[in-house]
C-alpha cells in the first residue's frame, strides 16, 4: 500500500535522503504538524463519517454542518477562554451562571432600557448591548479572579460559590421573567437565516483568511532564514500552504452550498423590487446562506485568543505560570494579576456567547446557561489540554467542542434519547482523557 | 559587626552587596536571625550550613521571594527594599535556585528571557530574536547544545542547569546567587561550573555560593560564612581555616581561631 507513495514524495523533495522506507516519516517530520491535532482532526473525521453512514447520508450535508457549526460557536468562545483557565492550574465552574447573569443583562437593556431611550430597532442596540455584556462579564470574571489570586481561595470554590451566585443574580435581574424579543440586528448575532453573511461575503472572508495565513507563514519563514535558522523545506511550506487553503475553501463552499428557504428568498426578492424578475423566469434562484455570523465571531475570537496566547508576554506568562508558578513568581512575573486577567478575560468571553445565545433564543432566561461549565470544561479537556496545567491549545478546545456537538447533533439524527445522549457524552470525555494520557507517555 | 576585618585585601572596594541584622521569622520559628554578611567585587563567597540551618532562607530574601522582617540591605552602598525578585533583578542580582525554577512546559528561549521577554516593534513577543541570543549564550556554556525547540522538561540534568545559568548571566548580573549550583551535576558537568564561576569572578561579578559540600566551596570560594540554626557562626577566608575546622563551624558552630565569630557562636 504504502510502495507508491514512498517512491513519489523522495522525488517531489529533493532534501529527502536516499532510503525509501524513510520517505514517508522524512515527509511527515518535514511538514512539523502538530501530531495530536492531526489526530483530533481524525477523530472529529470518524465521527462525522460514522454518524454519515449509520444516518444513511444525512449528517454530512451542508445544511447539518452549518446547524453544527452554529450550535457549536457559544461553547467554542467560552472554551477558548477555559484553555488558559485551565493551562494556569484553575477551573472555573461559573461560566454557565455568568453567561445566564450576563445574558438576562443584556436583555433587559436592549429591551426595556435602551428603546427607553433612543426607541426601538436603533441601529447602535446592537453595540451597547455586546460592550455591555463583555464589560460586565470580564468585570465578574475579574472580581472571581481578584478573590481567587488576592485572598488565596481556590478556583474550584470560588468559581462554585460563582455557579450559585450568578444563576442566583440571573434570576434576580427580572425577578425570573424571560425578556423578549431581542433587537433586530442584535438577533444577527445569533444565526439563523437573517444571521448569514450570504455567498459573496463568504468568498471575501474564505480568500481574506488563506491571504492572511499565507502571508503569516511566510514572514514566519523569511525571519527563521534571516537568523540562520533551520527552515521547512520549500515543498513542505507548499504543502501546509495548500492544506490551510483546501481547509478555508472547503468550508466556503460547504455554507454556500446551503441555500436559504424559499419562502425567505421570495421575501427578499419582493423587497428588492426583483418580483418582475420572478413573474418572468418562474423558478427562484439559489441563494446560499454563507457563513453564520456567530460562528465568524467564534473564529475570530479563536484566532484573537491563540494570538494571544502565542504572541504576547501575557500568553507567555500564561504557560509559564501553568508550568511552575514558582519559578513564574521567582521570575518576577506579577502572577497575582495574570491570573486576575486570565478570569476576566473568561468572564468577558462569557459574556460574548451570552449575546450569542441570547440571540439565537430570541430571548434571555434566566435558565440561559446552564450546565455550560461542564461542556466548557469538556471542550478544552477533549481539546487536549491538560488539568495539570501548562498544556493547552485554543484550536484543539474549538476541535473538542466541535467533537462534542458533532455527537449530540448525530445522536438527534439516530433519534437516540436525551439520557442515553448524556451517557455517550460522558464516556467519551473519560476516553479521550485516557487515549491522551496514553499519548503523552508515548512521549517520555 | 567586626565581620568585615576579615576582607582586608579588598577593603579598599566597596562591598557590593552588605546584608546587616538581617531577621526573618515564619510561624514564630526564626528562620533567619540577626544575620549580617557581605560580598565584595569579584569575590566568590560561600555561604555553609547544615539543611534548615537558614542559609536558602537568607539568600531567598536577598533575591526577593522573601521580604525579611528586619534588618538592612546595600548593594553598592545604596539601601536597597527588595519586595519582588523584580526589585532584586534591577538590582543587578540573579539567582540560580536549587531547584533550577524553570518553567517545564516551555523551550529553552522562554526560559532564559521569562519576565524579560523581547518584544517587536508591534508589542508581540519576539522569538525569533530571543531564540537567535538564547543560541549565543548557550552556545557559550554548553556547545553541544541544539534542543531549541523543545520544552526544558526532555532536556537532561545539565542542560536545564545550563539554561538556568544562562537565564541569570545574559541579563548583566553583578551579583550572581548559586543555590547548589552542582547538586544535579555530574563530574565533567560540575567542572564545567566550576569554571564559569571564575570565569564570572575574573569578569568582576560577585558570587554567593551556597552548598553544603565543603570541597565544592573550598575549590572556587575565596571567603566562607557559616550559618547554624539561623544564625551566623562565623566567617573566615578560606586560606586561614582548614577543612576541618569548617566542619566544626557547620556542626558545632564551634569557631576557630581563624575566624571572626558571629552571634550563632558556640562559647
Amino acid at each position: 500500500m504504502a510502495e507508491p507513495s514512498t517512491t513519489l514524495s523522495p522525488a517531489s523533495s529533493p532534501e529527502a535522503p536516499a532510503g525509501r522506507r524513510a520517505g514517508i516519516g522524512d515527509a511527515l517530520r518535514a511538514l512539523e504538524l502538530d501530531t495530536r491535532m492531526v489526530g483530533m482532526i481524525g477523530a472529529l473525521a470518524v465521527v462525522w463519517i460514522g454518524f454519515d453512514i449509520l444516518t444513511g447520508g444525512a449528517f454530512l450535508t451542508p445544511r447539518n454542518l452549518w446547524n453544527l457549526s452554529v450550535q457549536t460557536a457559544s461553547i467554542a468562545v467560552m472554551a477558548t477562554g477555559m484553555v488558559l483557565v485551565i493551562v494556569t492550574r484553575n477551573i472555573d465552574l461559573s461560566v454557565g451562571s455568568i453567561l445566564g447573569f450576563t445574558g438576562m443583562v443584556v436583555g433587559v437593556l436592549q429591551a426595556r432600557i435602551l428603546p427607553e431611550i433612543w426607541g426601538f430597532d436603533h441601529p447602535l442596540t446592537w453595540v451597547v448591548a455586546v460592550m455591555a455584556a463583555t464589560a460586565v462579564g470580564g468585570a465578574v470574571g475579574a472580581l472571581q479572579g481578584a478573590v481567587i489570586a488576592y485572598l488565596g481561595v481556590s478556583s474550584f470554590i470560588v468559581t462554585l460559590g460563582g455557579l450559585l451566585v450568578w444563576r442566583g443574580a440571573a434570576w434576580w435581574v427580572t425577578t425570573g421573567q424571560t425578556v423578549a424579543p431581542m433587537d433586530g440586528l442584535f438577533k444577527r448575532l445569533g444565526g439563523g437565516f437573517e444571521g448569514a453573511i450570504g455567498a459573496g461575503p463568504s468568498w471575501a472572508v474564505g480568500i481574506a483568511a488563506i491571504l492572511l495565513s499565507v502571508a503569516a507563514i511566510l514572514m514566519t519563514r523569511r525571519r527563521r532564514a534571516g537568523f540562520g535558522f533551520p527552515v521547512r523545506p520549500l515543498w513542505a511550506e507548499g504543502v501546509v500552504i495548500l492544506l490551510v487553503a483546501a481547509a478555508i475553501a472547503g468550508a466556503v463552499m460547504v455554507v454556500n452550498s446551503y441555500p436559504l428557504p424559499i419562502p425567505v428568498v421570495r421575501r427578499m426578492m419582493e423587497a428588492q423590487g426583483t418580483s418582475q424578475l420572478l413573474a418572468t423566469d418562474g423558478g427562484l434562484p439559489f441563494v446560499a446562506h454563507g457563513f453564520a455570523i456567530p460562528v465568524l465571531i467564534a473564529l475570530a475570537v479563536g484566532v484573537g485568543v491563540t494570538f494571544l496566547s502565542r504572541r504576547t508576554r501575557f500568553g507567555r506568562y500564561v504557560f509559564a505560570i501553568g508550568g511552575n508558578p514558582e519559578a513564574a513568581e521567582l521570575s518576577g512575573i506579577n502572577t497575582k494579576r495574570v491570573l486576575v486577567m486570565v478570569f476576566g478575560l473568561m468572564g468577558a468571553l462569557c459574556g460574548l456567547s451570552a449575546c450569542i445565545a441570547t440571540a439565537r433564543l430570541n430571548a434571555a432566561t434566566n435558565a440561559n446557561g446552564t450546565l455550560d461549565e461542564l461542556y466548557v470544561i469538556a471542550a478544552a479537556i477533549i481539546g487536549g489540554t491538560s488539568m495539570a496545567g501548562g498544556v493547552g491549545t485554543i484550536l484543539g478546545a474549538m476541535l473538542g467542542a466541535m467533537v462534542m456537538q458533532s455527537l449530540q447533533s448525530g445522536m438527534v439524527l439516530l433519534g437516540v434519547d436525551a439520557p442515553m445522549q448524556n451517557i455517550v457524552v460522558g464516556l467519551v470525555l473519560v476516553a479521550a482523557v485516557y487515549v491522551d494520557t496514553l499519548y503523552r507517555r508515548g512521549l517520555k | 559587626m567586626t565581620a568585615l576585618a576579615t576582607s582586608e585585601p579588598l577593603a579598599a572596594t566597596r562591598p557590593l552587596v552588605e546584608m546587616r541584622d538581617v531577621s526573618i521569622a515564619f510561624g514564630g520559628i526564626k528562620a533567619v536571625d540577626g544575620v549580617s554578611i557581605d560580598l565584595y567585587p569579584g569575590e566568590v563567597v560561600g555561604l555553609l550550613g547544615h539543611n534548615g540551618a537558614g542559609k536558602s532562607t537568607l539568600i531567598k530574601i536577598l533575591s526577593g521571594a522573601y521580604a525579611a522582617d528586619h534588618g538592612e540591605i546595600r548593594v553598592n552602598g545604596e539601601p536597597v527594599h527588595l519586595t519582588s525578585p523584580r526589585d532584586a533583578k534591577r538590582c543587578g542580582i540573579e539567582t540560580i535556585y536549587q531547584t533550577l525554577a524553570l518553567a517545564d512546559n516551555v523551550d529553552a528561549a522562554a526560559n532564559i528571557f521569562l519576565g524579560r521577554e523581547k518584544l517587536t516593534p508591534w508589542g508581540t513577543l519576539d522569538d525569533h530574536a530571543m531564540e537567535a541570543e538564547a543560541r549565543k549564550v548557550m552556545g557559550r556554556l554548553n556547545p553541544h547544545f541544539r534542543r531549541f525547540k523543545e520544552p526544558v522538561k526532555a532536556l537532561s540534568g545539565g542542560q536545564r542547569q545550563s539554561v538556568a545559568i544562562a537565564r541569570a548571566i545574559h541579563f548583566d548580573a553583578r551579583v550572581l546567587i548559586m543555590d547548589e549550583p552542582t547538586a544535579a551535576l555530574g563530574p565533567a558537568e560540575t567542572q564545567q561550573v566550576g569554571e564559569l564561576v571564575k570565569q564570572l569572578k575574573q569578569e568582576g561579578i560577585g558570587i554567593f555560593l551556597i552548598s553544603h559540600d565543603i570541597h565544592d566551596v573550598f575549590d572556587l570560594a575565596d571567603r566562607i560564612h557559616v550559618m547554624k540554626n539561623g544564625k551566623l557562626v562565623g566567617t573566615a577566608r578560606v586560606s586561614d581555616v582548614t577543612k576541618d575546622e569548617v566542619l566544626g563551624m557547620i556542626i558545632l558552630g564551634k569557631c576557630p581561631p581563624g575566624a571572626v565569630p558571629g552571634p550563632g557562636a558556640a562559647a
